[in-house]
C-alpha cells in the first residue's frame, strides 16, 4: 500500500518521501532527538568549563581529603574537627541511612496498624483513625518536621530538671539521655549463640513445613523459635555472669555526660517522616486488604481456617502483592524526605558534604554531584531490594 | 388470645424487634460488637476525652484575640494569641509586596478563581471562552505579578506568603502536566533513542530529593548558562519544581498507559490514525481518566513540596512564619503559627482530594466490575 501511495505521487520530493516512510522518520526523529540532547549537554559543559576557568577554579576532588574543621554532634563513626571532609561525608551517609532505615520500619509497623484500623468495624476507631491519616497527609512534611522539632525542644525540660525513667533514662529537651553498654570480651559467646540459634531456625521452619506438607503434624514454630532466639542467648548471658557493664550518663553542669544520647533532631526527624509516611501506608494497606475479594476469606472459613491464620495465610500474602509497589515507593519519598533534616539542624548528607563543606570549600559543583550520586544509588538500592522482594511473592502464574 | 389469630395475609406490619433499630442497636453493632472493640472504643473516647476540650480551651476559650505582643497575650489569657496571626496577616498573605500595589494580587487571585471555574465545571455557560481565558490566564498573572507595559515592575525579591505558594503551585502544576504527558508516551514510544532520554530524565528526578535540586538551582545553575546571564532565583525554583513534578506525572500517566488494554492500541491503528490524532482522540482521553487519583496526588505532592523553598531562602508562608517569630515582640507563638500555615494547607490539598473523588464518580463509565 505504501509503494501504491508513493507510486500516485510520482513528484513529490524526496524529503516528504523519507518522511512519510515509517522506517526512514523513526530514524530521522531518533537522530534529530540526539543531537538535540548533546548539543544541548555540550553547550552547558562548555559553560561551566569557562565560567570555571574565568573565577580560576578548577574541577577536582582533592579537597575531599583535606580537614573538614567543623564539628558533627551526632556521629556513629569516630570524628572530629581535624577529620577529613571525606570522613564528614562518610557520616553524614551514616546519619541519613540510619534515619531511613529507622523510619522505614517504624513507618511500616504504625502504617500497618493505621491500615487496619481504617478497616476496623468500630466506627470511632475508624473515624479517628481516618482524621489523622487526611490531616497528615494533607500538610507538608517540612511543617511536620519542624512543629515535632519545636515540640520537643519547648515541651520536655531542661536537662536540670530531666524526666527520669528508673534513673537510667532521662529525657531532656538536649535529647534522651540513656545508659551505654559496655561489652566484655564474653559477651562474643552470646553474639555468637544468637547467631547460631538463627541459622538452626532458619533451618527448623524448614524442617517443619517439609514435615507438615509430607505428614499434616504441625510444630509449634513460633514458641520454639521465641525459646531459640530469645531464650537460650538470655541463659548463657546469665549463665556466663552478665558480661554488660553500663556506662551512666551523670548531670555535670547543664548537661548530662557520659552515657548514651539521642539527639532531639534525630527523635524529630524520625518521628515526624515515620508518622507522615505512616499516614500514605495506612492507606495503601488499607486498599490492599479490600483488593483481595471477600470470597477468599469466606472459602477460608468454609475450610475451618480460623481468623488468624485466615489472615497470615490467605488475606496477607494476597494483598502484599497490592501493597508492594506502592509500599516501594514511600519508602523511597521517606529516604528522600530525610534530606529535609538540613531544616533542623540533623547532620545528613546535605547537611554535611552539600552544606558546611560546601560552603567552606567552595566546591559547589564537585559536593552537588557527590550530594545527587549518594541519593540515586541509595534510590537504586531500595528499588532492587523491594523489586526483589516484589518477584518473591509474585503470583507464580503457569 | 383471639385478638392475635389472623387470617392467612391480613397479618399487620410490626415494628421491628427495638434492639435490632435506633441508636441503641447502632452503638451494639459500632461499638461494642467484640471484647477489642470494647477496649478500643474506651480507649478512643478517653482518648477524645482528653485531647477535645484541652484544645478547645487553648484555641478558642482561652485565647487572646488582640493585643500589641506576646506579653499583653499572655496577660489577658494562657491559651494560644491570635493577635500574632491577625498582625502579621498581611504578611503572611502578600509577603513584602508593595502595598499600594497589592491591588494587583487581588485581582490576580480573583481571576484565578475565575479560571478555576470552567476548568472544574464542565456545565458552566460559555465554557469554551472560558477555556481560552484560562489558557491565558498564566501569562496575564504573569503581567500583573510582575508589572511592566504600564504596572510598575515589582521583583521577584518582595513574593511571599501564601501568594508565593499559589505562584509556585499554579505554575507547576500547570506546566508539569503537559510535560509529564510527553514524557510518559516518550518513555512508552517504540523509538529507542526517545524511549532512553525518557527514562534517563524520569529516573534521574524520582531517584534525587527535590531539596538537592533546589540547592543545584540556587548554587550551581549559574556555572551552566552564559557568562554574564542572571537568572532570577524565583524562575529557576520554578523550572526545578516543574521538572521535579513532570517526571513524577510522567510515572503517574505511564501507569495509566499500561493499564489500557492493548486492544485500544490495536483498535487506533486498525482506524489508520495517525500517531498523534491516535493519542489524543483514543489513547490518552482514556488513560488520563484512569490516571485522576494519581494526577491530583503529584499536584497536592507539589503543592505541598512548594514549603521548601524556605530552604534556599525564599520565603513562603512556614518561612514568614518562622521570621516573624524571630521577632521579640512575639517569639516563642511557633504553635500558633504552624497551626495557621498547616490549616491553609489543609484546606488546599483537602480540597483538591475532594474534587478528585468528585471526577473520578462522574467520570465512572461502568465498566469496573
Amino acid at each position: 500500500m505504501a509503494e501504491a501511495a508513493i507510486a500516485s505521487h510520482p513528484r513529490r520530493n524526496p524529503i516528504s518521501r523519507l518522511w512519510n516512510d515509517k522506517q526512514s522518520r523513526s530514524v530521522i526523529i531518533q537522530v534529530i532527538t540526539i543531537s538535540l540532547v548533546f548539543a544541548f549537554f555540550a553547550y552547558i559543559i562548555h559553560n561551566a568549563v569557562v565560567n570555571l576557568q574565568a573565577i580560576g577554579k578548577g574541577f577536582s576532588y582533592n579537597f575531599l581529603w583535606q580537614p573538614s574543621s567543623y564539628d558533627i554532634n551526632q556521629h556513629l563513626i569516630e570524628y572530629d574537627s581535624r577529620s577529613t571532609h571525606f570522613r564528614a561525608m562518610l557520616v553524614g551517609i551514616i546519619n541519613t541511612v540510619l534515619v531511613a532505615i529507622c523510619g522505614i520500619v517504624l513507618a511500616s509497623i504504625v502504617g500497618f496498624i493505621l491500615g487496619v484500623l481504617r478497616l476496623s468495624k468500630n466506627w470511632i476507631v475508624n473515624r479517628l483513625a481516618y482524621c489523622y491519616i487526611e490531616y497528615v497527609r494533607n500538610v507538608p512534611v517540612l511543617l511536620h518536621i519542624l512543629l515535632v522539632h519545636g515540640l520537643i525542644v519547648h515541651a520536655f525540660p531542661v536537662p536540670r530538671q530531666a524526666i527520669s525513667i528508673g534513673d537510667v533514662t532521662y529525657m531532656t529537651n538536649r535529647g534522651i539521655f540513656s545508659a551505654k553498654p559496655i561489652y566484655e570480651p564474653l559477651f562474643l559467646v552470646v553474639v555468637v549463640l544468637f547467631l547460631f540459634s538463627l541459622a538452626f531456625m532458619w533451618w527448623f521452619k524448614r524442617h517443619a513445613k517439609k514435615v507438615q506438607d509430607e505428614t499434616g503434624q504441625r510444630y509449634p514454630v513460633f514458641w520454639i523459635g521465641l525459646g531459640t532466639i530469645v531464650g537460650m542467648p538470655l541463659v548463657a548471658f546469665f549463665l556466663l555472669g552478665s558480661p554488660i557493664s553500663w556506662d551512666m550518663p551523670e548531670l555535670k553542669g547543664f548537661n548530662f555526660t557520659g552515657g548514651m544520647v539521642i539527639r532531639p533532631e534525630f527523635i524529630a526527624l524520625l518521628l515526624a517522616l515515620s508518622l507522615y509516611t505512616a499516614a500514605f501506608i495506612g492507606e495503601i494497606v488499607r486498599a490492599g486488604i479490600l483488593g483481595v475479594y471477600y470470597g477468599q476469606t469466606e472459602a477460608s472459613y468454609a475450610l475451618g481456617i480460623n481468623r488468624g491464620r485466615t489472615l497470615s495465610l490467605v488475606v496477607i500474602p494476597q494483598a502484599l502483592r497490592i501493597i508492594v509497589p506502592p509500599l516501594t515507593s514511600q519508602y523511597l519519598n521517606l529516604t528522600k524526605n530525610s534530606s529535609l533534616a538540613v531544616a533542623i539542624g540533623y547532620m545528613d548528607i546535605v547537611a554535611t558534604i552539600g552544606g558546611i563543606s560546601l560552603n567552606q570549600t567552595g566546591r559547589e559543583m564537585e559536593c552537588m554531584i557527590i550530594v545527587l550520586a549518594l541519593y540515586l544509588v541509595m534510590s537504586l538500592i531500595i528499588s532492587a531490594v523491594m523489586n526483589w522482594y516484589n518477584k518473591r511473592i509474585k503470583l507464580v502464574e503457569r | 388470645m383471639n385478638q392475635f389469630i389472623y387470617k392467612p395475609g391480613e397479618h399487620p406490619d410490626l415494628p421491628p424487634p427495638s434492639n435490632t433499630v435506633g441508636p441503641i442497636a447502632w452503638v451494639r453493632a459500632n461499638l461494642l460488637s467484640s471484647p477489642t472493640n470494647i477496649v478500643l472504643s474506651v480507649l478512643s473516647i478517653w482518648f477524645l476525652y482528653e485531647i477535645i476540650p484541652a484544645t478547645l480551651e487553648w484555641a478558642f476559650l482561652d485565647a487572646a484575640f488582640t493585643g500589641e505582643s506576646r506579653d499583653e497575650c499572655r496577660a489577658k489569657a494562657g491559651g494560644a494569641c491570635w493577635a500574632f496571626i491577625g498582625e502579621r496577616f498581611n504578611l503572611f498573605t502578600y509577603g513584602f509586596y508593595p502595598a499600594d500595589e497589592r491591588w494587583r494580587i487581588d485581582l490576580t487571585f480573583f481571576l484565578l478563581c475565575l479560571a478555576l471555574i470552567p476548568v472544574l465545571w464542565d456545565r458552566c455557560p460559555l465554557r469554551k471562552f472560558g477555556l481560552y481565558f484560562a489558557c491565558a490566564f498564566p501569562f496575564i498573572a504573569g503581567w500583573l505579578l510582575l508589572g511592566g507595559f504600564g504596572l510598575t515592575p515589582v521583583d521577584t525579591d518582595e513574593f511571599g506568603g501564601f501568594m508565593l505558594t499559589l505562584v509556585i503551585g499554579v505554575t507547576g502544576i500547570s506546566f508539569s502536566l503537559p510535560i509529564g504527558i510527553l514524557l510518559a508516551l516518550g518513555r512508552q514510544s517504540n523509538l529507542p533513542i526517545v524511549r532512553v532520554f525518557s527514562v534517563g530524565f524520569i529516573e534521574f528526578f524520582r531517584g534525587v530529593p527535590l531539596i538537592t535540586l533546589l540547592f543545584v538551582a540556587s548554587t550551581m545553575l549559574n556555572y551552566f548558562l552564559p557568562k554574564g546571564t542572571t537568572f532570577d532565583l524565583l524562575l529557576r525554583v520554578l523550572i526545578m519544581v516543574t521538572l521535579f513534578a513532570s517526571a513524577y506525572m510522567a510515572e503517574v500517566i505511564r501507569g495509566g498507559l499500561q493499564a489500557l488494554p492493548r486492544g485500544q492500541y490495536e483498535a487506533a491503528d486498525a482506524m489508520g490514525l495517525k500517531y498523534w490524532t491516535s493519542m489524543r482522540l483514543i489513547i490518552l482521553p482514556q488513560a488520563l481518566k484512569i490516571s485522576i487519583p494519581g494526577i491530583v496526588n503529584t499536584f497536592i505532592g507539589l503543592y505541598k513540596d512548594t514549603t521548601l523553598v524556605i530552604i534556599i531562602g525564599l520565603l513562603d508562608p512556614l518561612g514568614v512564619g518562622r521570621a516573624s517569630l524571630a521577632d521579640t515582640k512575639w517569639t516563642g507563638l511557633s504553635n500558633e503559627m504552624y497551626l495557621f500555615v498547616a490549616i491553609f494547607f489543609f484546606i488546599s490539598c483537602f480540597g483538591m482530594s475532594r474534587y478528585s473523588l468528585y471526577l473520578e464518580k462522574k467520570l465512572a463509565t461502568g465498566h469496573e466490575r
